[in-house]
C-alpha cells in the first residue's frame, strides 16, 4: 500500500483501509497553504483511484491544524467525490477543526451530478444564427430611431448637438489623413508591382493606368479608408459610448432631456458622412501616385503618359459612384460603432466585448455594401 | 401612511418592475408628498434601484404607471427635464468640466446669456460647498467631491423634485454626513421634494420623512411611514432586522 511519509514535512497523507467496505486517507499534522501544491497532487492521486460505489472518508483525528486554503482544497475533494458516488465525509475531527470544516461547507451533502448534455453542435450554430440575426435586427432598428432622430432634427435643427460635430470631425477626418495616405499609396504601389509582371509580358505597360485609376476610384479608395476607419474611429465611438453607458452617464443625459441620439450618434455619423469623401478623395489620389511610382520606375512610362490615360480610361463618374459607397460605408460605420456602443451592459469588460463585435459587424457590412454596389452598378450598367 | 390633503407629487400605481424573466416588484403602490424626503430602502438586489430608475422614467414598468405632478411620466428626453437626478457614480459626462457639466441642461433648456449661465453654475456649486471647482474635470475630483457636483448639476433647472441613487454609498463617514447635511438642507431651506434610495441606516435616520421598505423575496413593499417608528415598533421580523442591523431572522 502506498504511504506518502516524510520526516521533513509537517503533514502527511496515508491511506488505511478502515473496515471491509472502504478505505481512508488518514491525514497527519499542520496542513498548510505553503503546502497546498503538495497535499493537492498527493490527495489527487487516492481521490483518482476511489471507484464508484465505493468509500473514502478522510481521517481527520490525527491533524493539528489546517488553515482556510487547504480546507477549501478538501471540501473541494470531498465534494468531487461524493459527486462520482463515492461516499467520502471528514471523520474524527476535533471541535475546533469541525468549525472550520462547517466553514468550507464540508459537512453538506453533495448530490451526485448528473451529466449535463452537451449541445450539439446543429444547436449550437442555430443559436449563433440566431444571435447574428437578433444582432441585425438591433442594428436595423437603430437605423429607424436615426431616421426619425433626422426626421426630428430637420425640424428643429438645433436639438442636437452641433458643438460635437468639429471636433469629431478633427479626430476622425484630418487626424486619419497620414494613415489613409500611407495605407493607399502603398495599396496602389503593390497592387501596380503586381499587375506589371503581368503587362510587361504582352508589352502592355501602359494599361497599368487603367488598372489603377479604375480599381482605386471604384473599389479600393473607398474600402481601404472605410476599413481604416473603422478601426479607427468606430472601434473609439463604440468605447467612448459604452463607458459612458457603463458609467450611467447615458441615463444621466437623458433625464436632462438630451436623447443620445440627437446629443452623441447624429453628430459621430454626420462627422464622418462628411470627412470619408474627402479622404476617398486623398485615397484615390495617393493610390494613383502609388501607381504611377511603379510605372516610372519598372515599367518605361513617364508621367504625361501615365496620365494622359488615365485620364482616357477613368470618367468623373468612376470617382462620384466611389464617394457616393464612401458615405454609405460612412454611415454604416458610424451607425454600428453607437450602436454597439449604447448597447454594452456589465463593466469594463462589456466595453471591450461591444468594442470587438463593433468592429466586427462593420468589416463585415462594409464587404456586403461593397459586394451589392459591384453587383448594383454593373446590374444598371453604369 | 396618511394620504395628504394635497394631490401628491408622485403617484405610483399598481407598479410592476423587472425585466421579461425576472420580476422584482409587483402591485407597487405609494405616492410622495410635495416637501417630503421619500426613502426607498431594502436589502441589496431588491430592485430599489430600478424602481428609482421606473419612477424616473429610465426603465419601462412591466405594469402600473408612475405620474409625476399629474403627468404620466412615459417617456424622457423629450423636452425640459421636470426634475434632478443624481447617480450612484455621479455620472458627470467625462469630457467635460464641472462647470460645463452643470452648465449644459442651462445651455439647452433656458435662454440666459453665457454671463448668467456661469453665475448660476457658480451658485450651485457653492451650493454644494465645492466653489471654484467649475474648470476640474470629473476625474480630478474624489467620489464625494463627484457626487455633490452631481447633485449641483441636478439642481441647475430649479427642479422642485430630485431623486438621488445611493448618495452614501463608498464615501468615508464624514462626507456621507456632508452629504445628508446637504440634502437636509435642499429640502427645508429651499422646499426641496428628494426621493433617496440607500440603506445607510445612519443617513436614513437622519435624512427620511417618509420610507418604504421593499423586499426581494414577497417582491412587495413590506413596510412603509417614519422608519423611527418602524425600528421601534415593527412586528415584521424583516423590517426589524433591517433597521437593527441584526441577522437573528436571516433565512
Amino acid at each position: 500500500m502506498l504511504t506518502a511519509t516524510h520526516p521533513e514535512r509537517s503533514f502527511s497523507v496515508e491511506p488505511t483501509a478502515s473496515d471491509p467496505s472502504g478505505q481512508q486517507l488518514r491525514l497527519h499534522g499542520s496542513l498548510l497553504f505553503p503546502d497546498a501544491a503538495t497535499i493537492w497532487s498527493e490527495l489527487r492521486t487516492h481521490v483518482d483511484l476511489a471507484a464508484r460505489g465505493g468509500t473514502l472518508h478522510l481521517e481527520m483525528s490525527d491533524v493539528q491544524r489546517v488553515d482556510g486554503g487547504v480546507m477549501a482544497l478538501l471540501a473541494h475533494l470531498r465534494a468531487e467525490l461524493q459527486q462520482r458516488g463515492v461516499q467520502s465525509e471528514f471523520v474524527g475531527a476535533a471541535a475546533a477543526l469541525q468549525e472550520i470544516i462547517h466553514l468550507y461547507r464540508g459537512d453538506v451533502v453533495v448530490g451526485e451530478r448528473k451529466r449535463r448534455k452537451a449541445r450539439g453542435t446543429l444547436d449550437q450554430l442555430g443559436n449563433a444564427t440566431l444571435a447574428l440575426l437578433h444582432e441585425a435586427q438591433a442594428v436595423l432598428a437603430f437605423l429607424g430611431e436615426m431616421v426619425i432622430a433626422a426626421i426630428g432634427v430637420l425640424r428643429a435643427p438645433r436639438s442636437v448637438n452641433w458643438k460635437e460635430l468639429t471636433p469629431t470631425m478633427e479626430r476622425s477626418g484630418a487626424d486619419a489623413v497620414p494613415i489613409v495616405l500611407l495605407i493607399n499609396f502603398l495599396v496602389g504601389m503593390v497592387m501596380a508591382f503586381q499587375a506589371a509582371v503581368q503587362l510587361k509580358q504582352f508589352g502592355a505597360n501602359i494599361f497599368v493606368a487603367d488598372l489603377i485609376g479604375i480599381s482605386m476610384t471604384r473599389e479600393l479608395g473607398p474600402l481601404m479608408t472605410a476599413i481604416v476607419i473603422c478601426g479607427r474611429s468606430g472601434a473609439a465611438f463604440a468605447a467612448e459610448l459604452g463607458s459612458m453607458k457603463v458609467n450611467e452617464e447615458i441615463d444621466a443625459l437623458r433625464t436632462m432631456g438630451f436623447g443620445p441620439m440627437r446629443f452623441l450618434v447624429m453628430p459621430r455619423t454626420l462627422a464622418l458622412l462628411l470627412v470619408m469623401p474627402v479622404l476617398t478623395l486623398l485615397a484615390d489620389f495617393v493610390g494613383v501616385l502609388g501607381g504611377l511610382v511603379v510605372g516610372l520606375s519598372s515599367l518605361d512610362l513617364t508621367s504625361s503618359i501615365y496620365f494622359t490615360e488615365l485620364q482616357k480610361a477613368v470618367s468623373l463618374w468612376d470617382v462620384y459612384s466611389g464617394l457616393l459607397k464612401s458615405m454609405v460605408f460612412a454611415l454604416a460605420i458610424g451607425l454600428i460603432a453607437c450602436q454597439q456602443g449604447l448597447a454594452t451592459a456589465g463593466g469594463a469588460e462589456g466595453v471591450g466585448r461591444r468594442t470587438t463585435s463593433s468592429v466586427v459587424i462593420t468589416l463585415f457590412t462594409l464587404i456586403l455594401i461593397d459586394a451589392t454596389f459591384t453587383v448594383l452598378l454593373r446590374a444598371l450598367d453604369l | 401612511m396618511n394620504p395628504p390633503l394635497d394631490p401628491p407629487l408622485i403617484q405610483v400605481t399598481d407598479l410592476s418592475i423587472g425585466w421579461d424573466d425576472v420580476i422584482l416588484q409587483q402591485h407597487a403602490n405609494f405616492q410622495v408628498a410635495r416637501g417630503d424626503v421619500f426613502v426607498i430602502l431594502g436589502s441589496s438586489g431588491c430592485g430599489k434601484s430600478t424602481m428609482l430608475r421606473a419612477l424616473i422614467g429610465l426603465e419601462r414598468p412591466l405594469a402600473g404607471e408612475v405620474s409625476i405632478e399629474g403627468a404620466v411620466s412615459t417617456r424622457i428626453e423629450t423636452g425640459a427635464p421636470p426634475f434632478g437626478v443624481m447617480f450612484q457614480s455621479g455620472a458627470l459626462l467625462g469630457s467635460m468640466t464641472v462647470g460645463e457639466n452643470i452648465a449644459l441642461p442651462l445651455q439647452e433648456w433656458t435662454q440666459l446669456p453665457p454671463p448668467a449661465i456661469f453665475a448660476i453654475v457658480q451658485a450651485r456649486l457653492r451650493l454644494v460647498g465645492m466653489q471654484g471647482s467649475e474648470d476640474k474635470l470629473p476625474s480630478e475630483l474624489s467620489g464625494g467631491m463627484r457626487k455633490r457636483a452631481a447633485i449641483a448639476r441636478a439642481m441647475a433647472l430649479e427642479p422642485s423634485l430630485v431623486f438621488l441613487d445611493e448618495p452614501s454609498a463608498g464615501l468615508d463617514p464624514v462626507s456621507a454626513a456632508m452629504l445628508d447635511e446637504l440634502i437636509l438642507t435642499l429640502n427645508t431651506k429651499l422646499g426641496l421634494t428628494l426621493v433617496v434610495v440607500t440603506h445607510d441606516l445612519d443617513s436614513i435616520f437622519k435624512i427620511a420623512k417618509h420610507c418604504i421598505m421593499l423586499d426581494r423575496d414577497s417582491m412587495s413593499i413590506i413596510a412603509s411611514g417614519d422608519p423611527r417608528a418602524l425600528r421601534d415598533s415593527s412586528s415584521d421580523p424583516r423590517v426589524h432586522d433591517f433597521f437593527n442591523r441584526s441577522t437573528a431572522h436571516a433565512p
